[in-house]
């Protein structure tokens, strides 16, 4: 009888939408333009980084993971590129390369002891994230290397409204979504984060994807670093930390419909998540709210929007899955699918009975 | 019935028919020996019943003919050359498809991406979503399937529809052999026709099917031969026709079954009302009245989605009435949650031992505790103390109270699920589906069960989606109708009349003026 489904895209987009009202008229009434040029411009530009670290966080957990690590992951990628950039525009080729070569096998790292090791990703993560921290406390006393302007510019300039690094992270999140839809990697990451024991009898190799996943996540994280670096102009070894990129992206991910056990989401869900947070950090400081309203807000937005997905899922378990599971209530897909059943089961017989007199004219012939 | 329609079926006798033979197939699990010298020849086009109670050894042996188990001796030949299949994967790509109890599907995954699952079509190297839903479209319209889109969510079907996304999936890599294990588990009775249609074609094609169930009536129905495993062994394989119901039941069960529904134990007397529900109503069920006695068994019958199971998890607080007034022995109740209906003697027997009844990675010991434990907490010493004496006199059969139950046998599960709720001492005791997907010891074992409780007095609901259990064991048969108490039936009423009350055709009626008269309630249809 309840058996609503919206995509939760479409949910994430509603409540997106619910916030920029919400936040339109708040921001009037202290007379300013939400929508001024201006102001979008800060909003997106707001977007960029948690939207860089939270697609790579949106692979992982499809694939039903997590990585904990990206904080230490940023400060690590932003102190490589700058010391390496040590603010000679000739080096940015190659300072690029390098920190997203060293994340890649930071996520390599990741994928290899939840896949191989079998330890579970939260775990995972967490211990890779404190290692790269000792790395980072004692390697790094402070901000670090200088980066070259013609670098800083990718963090500062933009295309009329659209700061450019808010294009990149979108453009990346077009190329992520295409993976999910239209790759193998992309069918069998889902499949493995939804039920390792049916991509294994299916015949998915069920490492794979998930250490790609990882790998994906570790990059797109060195490319916050690189983000941040080109914004504060150095390295330092506390950015990412400072940011609470790890949770936040979690939040972000989860808040865009992705399932935290895995298995079902979608990339455009994460960036209307990330949208949603940006947003609503925007009214704040353009309200002067306090700092600590802010997080209880933030805090406030997360757990509504989890508790209307999982009133959903409660609703959902009622048509269980398998044996066992009796149907229940009036369910109307059911009802509507029964007359058509029986006219295909008359159907059928009819047609079976007739396939069984040739088939048994053949077996006479024989 | 069977005889007719099997005679038309295409059953060529001959032996270079033979798809699958398996030979001198044994198998041990850590020393314990649970397949003996299995021989078993499956045929093109026919479908094979493979039958036994539970731990008889039906799931191992298909799991190895899956490729998901290895045998430890014997020998596999598939289209006449010997295979050894190390993964699933293998034995699918060779034509031998296993559809298991459990979904191999991804609920959230479109039809077509659940078909072609690890082998997508690729066109240009990216995946070929069109392609996969219109040759997705092609298997299914080739068993005359049109309510089905491949581009549907999976977890959005029916499970008769998802039953036939397996078979798609299976023909999808062009099975030769396809095995189904207990595939009407969940089915309601039209699906199951469906079911059948489906095979019907699949034969007609030269499939062979291995048909796992323990509904003796399909396997009769469907089945051109039957193979009986008993204790891991072989006992025989038969034509259809060369069998009946008792001889199959006496060969599964090593002894003849002198009861299958036991009476009421001598000297049970239907007594005063216990429970009584008078216009109960929550968000699935309304206008519920009915009055459970003590001594007495009360079957509820009905549609898959009648509300059945919501009727029992409203009285069991799962869902608590909203409406209407429950009496508990004269007082008046209101069971919120589970937690208050079991403080006050209620036990609800749930229909999914595995996902509701048992804490699988707990012990039998830790299992049966779990009720009293967490309701009781000051009489955990002393049941703990009892446990052992009724687990063994339901007869489970276990390494001991400290097995995990996930390593017991169906039937298994559900006596400590029994045992779980018997601790308790409940008065009044709803079992929901109690011997579905468990072995015919392990259910006339449930049955007596029941007598036993009614025989000391306690008021017993039982709800079931098979009619001759609903028949056999109740004194007085409910019939629930989209989410109502349709009809009132005697004991031993005839399948027709309770089907007639269920679906709400004119015989309901009439049956329901028949059950106004109240000697009836009193069990005095009883033989």
């Amino acid at each position: 009888m309840k058996r609503i489904r919206v995509d939760s895209t479409v949910i994430v987009l509603g409540i997106l939408i619910l916030v920029i009202a919400v936040g339109a008229i708040l921001v009037a009434t202290v007379g300013r333009s939400f929508f001024s040029p201006g102001n979008i411009r800060d909003i997106l530009t707001g977007m960029s980084v948690l939207g860089l670290v939270a697609i790579g966080q949106t692979l992982v957990i499809l694939g039903a993971s997590l990585d904990l690590s990206v904080t230490y992951v940023i400060s690590l990628a932003s102190l490589i590129a700058a010391t390496t950039m040590n603010g000679n525009p000739a080096n940015i080729p190659w300072a690029v390369t390098l920190t997203l070569i060293v994340c890649a096998a930071i996520g390599l790292a990741n994928g290899l002891i939840v896949t191989v090791l079998k330890v579970n990703g939260f775990i995972a993560t967490l211990g890779v994230g404190l290692i790269l921290q000792g790395v980072l406390n004692t390697g790094f006393q402070g901000s670090a290397g200088s980066v070259p302007w013609a670098f800083q510019l990718i963090g500062a300039t933009g295309v009329g409204p659209l700061p450019v690094s808010w294009i990149i992270m979108i453009a990346l999140a077009a190329v992520v979504w295409f993976l999910l839809g239209r790759t193998r990697t992309g069918a069998h990451l889902f499949a493995v984060g939804g039920d390792p024991e049916v991509a294994r009898l299916s015949g998915v190799r069920t490492k794979p994807p998930l250490i790609v996943a990882h790998v994906l996540c570790s990059v797109f994280a060195g490319l916050a670093g690189l983000l941040l670096a080109s914004r504060l102009g150095v390295g330092s070894p506390t950015v990412g930390q400072q940011g609470g990129y790890a949770l936040l992206s979690i939040a972000a991910v989860v808040l865009g419909g992705t399932l935290l056990m895995g298995g079902r989401g979608s990339v455009w869900g994460t960036i209307g998540g990330v949208a949603i947070f940006a947003v609503v950090d925007n009214v704040m400081s353009v309200m002067q709210v306090n700092p600590f309203l802010k997080d209880v807000v933030r805090g406030v937005v997360i757990v509504a929007a989890v508790a209307v997905y999982s009133r959903r899922a409660i609703v959902r378990r009622r048509t269980r899955f398998g044996p066992g599971g009796t149907r229940t209530g009036g369910d109307a897909p059911a009802e509507a699918a029964a007359p058509a059943m029986v006219a295909a089961t008359q159907a059928l017989e009819a047609e079976a009975d007739a396939a069984d007199g040739s088939a048994s004219m053949q077996g006479g012939a024989r | 019935m069977s005889d007719t329609m099997l005679s038309d079926a295409p059953v060529p006798s001959g032996g270079s028919d033979v798809v699958l033979r398996a030979q001198g197939i044994s198998k041990s699990f850590f020393g314990v020996r649970v397949l003996t010298d299995i021989d078993i020849d499956v045929r093109r086009g026919e479908v094979h019943g493979l039958v036994g109670e539970n731990g008889a050894g039906k799931s191992t042996l298909m799991k190895i003919l899956a490729g998901v188990h290895h045998a430890d001796a014997g020998s596999v030949e598939f289209e006449g050359r010997q295979v050894a299949f190390s993964h699933p994967r293998q034995a699918m790509d060779a034509g031998l498809v296993t559809v298991f109890q459990e979904f191999n599907l991804l609920p959230e995954r479109t039809v077509a991406q659940n078909v072609f699952l690890g082998r997508e079509p690729r066109r240009g190297g990216f995946v070929d979503d069109k392609g996969m839903q219109r040759h997705t479209r092609t298997l299914l319209e080739g068993l005359g399937v049109t309510f089905i889109d491949p581009g549907a969510r999976v977890g959005s079907l029916t499970v008769a529809e998802q039953q036939i996304v397996e078979i798609v999936k299976a023909l999808s890599f062009d099975a030769r052999v396809i095995s189904m294990d207990e595939p009407t588990a969940a089915l309601s009775d039209h699906e199951v026709e469906l079911l059948y249609a489906i095979i019907r074609k699949l034969t007609a094609r030269g499939v062979a099917v291995v048909y796992v169930s323990h509904r003796l009536k399909e396997i009769f129905d469907l089945c051109d031969r039957i193979t009986i495993l008993k204790d891991g062994a072989l006992v025989s394989t038969d034509a259809t026709a060369d069998l009946t119901d008792a001889e199959l039941v006496r060969r599964m069960v090593g002894r003849p079954l002198q009861s299958y529904f036991p009476g009421p134990v001598e000297g049970t007397a239907v007594g005063e009302a216990r429970l009584e529900l008078t216009g109960c109503g929550n968000e699935f069920v309304d206008g519920v009245s009915l009055t459970l006695r003590a001594g007495e068994i009360v079957g509820l019958a009905g549609l898959q989605g009648s509300g059945r199971t919501e009727l029992v998890e409203g009285i069991f607080g799962v869902h608590g009435f909203t409406r209407g007034v429950v009496t508990l022995d004269g007082r008046s109740v209101r069971f919120t949650s589970p937690r208050t209906a079991v403080r006050a003697g209620l036990a609800l027997v749930t229909e999914d031992r595995k996902a509701q009844g048992l804490a699988l990675g707990q012990s039998v010991l830790d299992n049966s505790l779990l009720v009293v434990r967490s309701v009781f907490a000051g009489r955990t010493r002393a049941s703990r103390k009892r446990v052992p004496g009724i687990l063994s006199s339901l007869e489970v059969s276990s390494r001991g109270v400290d097995q995990e139950a996930r390593f017991l046998s169906g039937g298994n599960q559900q006596k400590v699920v029994l045992a779980k709720w018997l601790v308790t001492d409940p008065q009044v005791v709803l079992f929901d589906e109690p011997t579905r997907g468990i072995d015919v010891g392990a259910k006339v074992a449930v049955y007596q069960l029941m007598r036993q409780l009614a025989a000391e007095g306690k008021a017993v609901l039982m709800v079931s989606s098979e009619l001759p259990e609903v028949i056999g064991m109740s004194d007085r048969i409910l019939v629930m109708r989209d989410g109502e108490l349709a009809a009132e039936l005697p004991a031993r009423s005839a399948e027709h009349e309770v089907l007639a009350a269920a679906t709400g055709s004119i015989d309901a009626g009439a049956a329901a003026d028949e059950i106004a008269d109240p000697r009836l309630g009193d069990g005095g249809d009883r033989s």
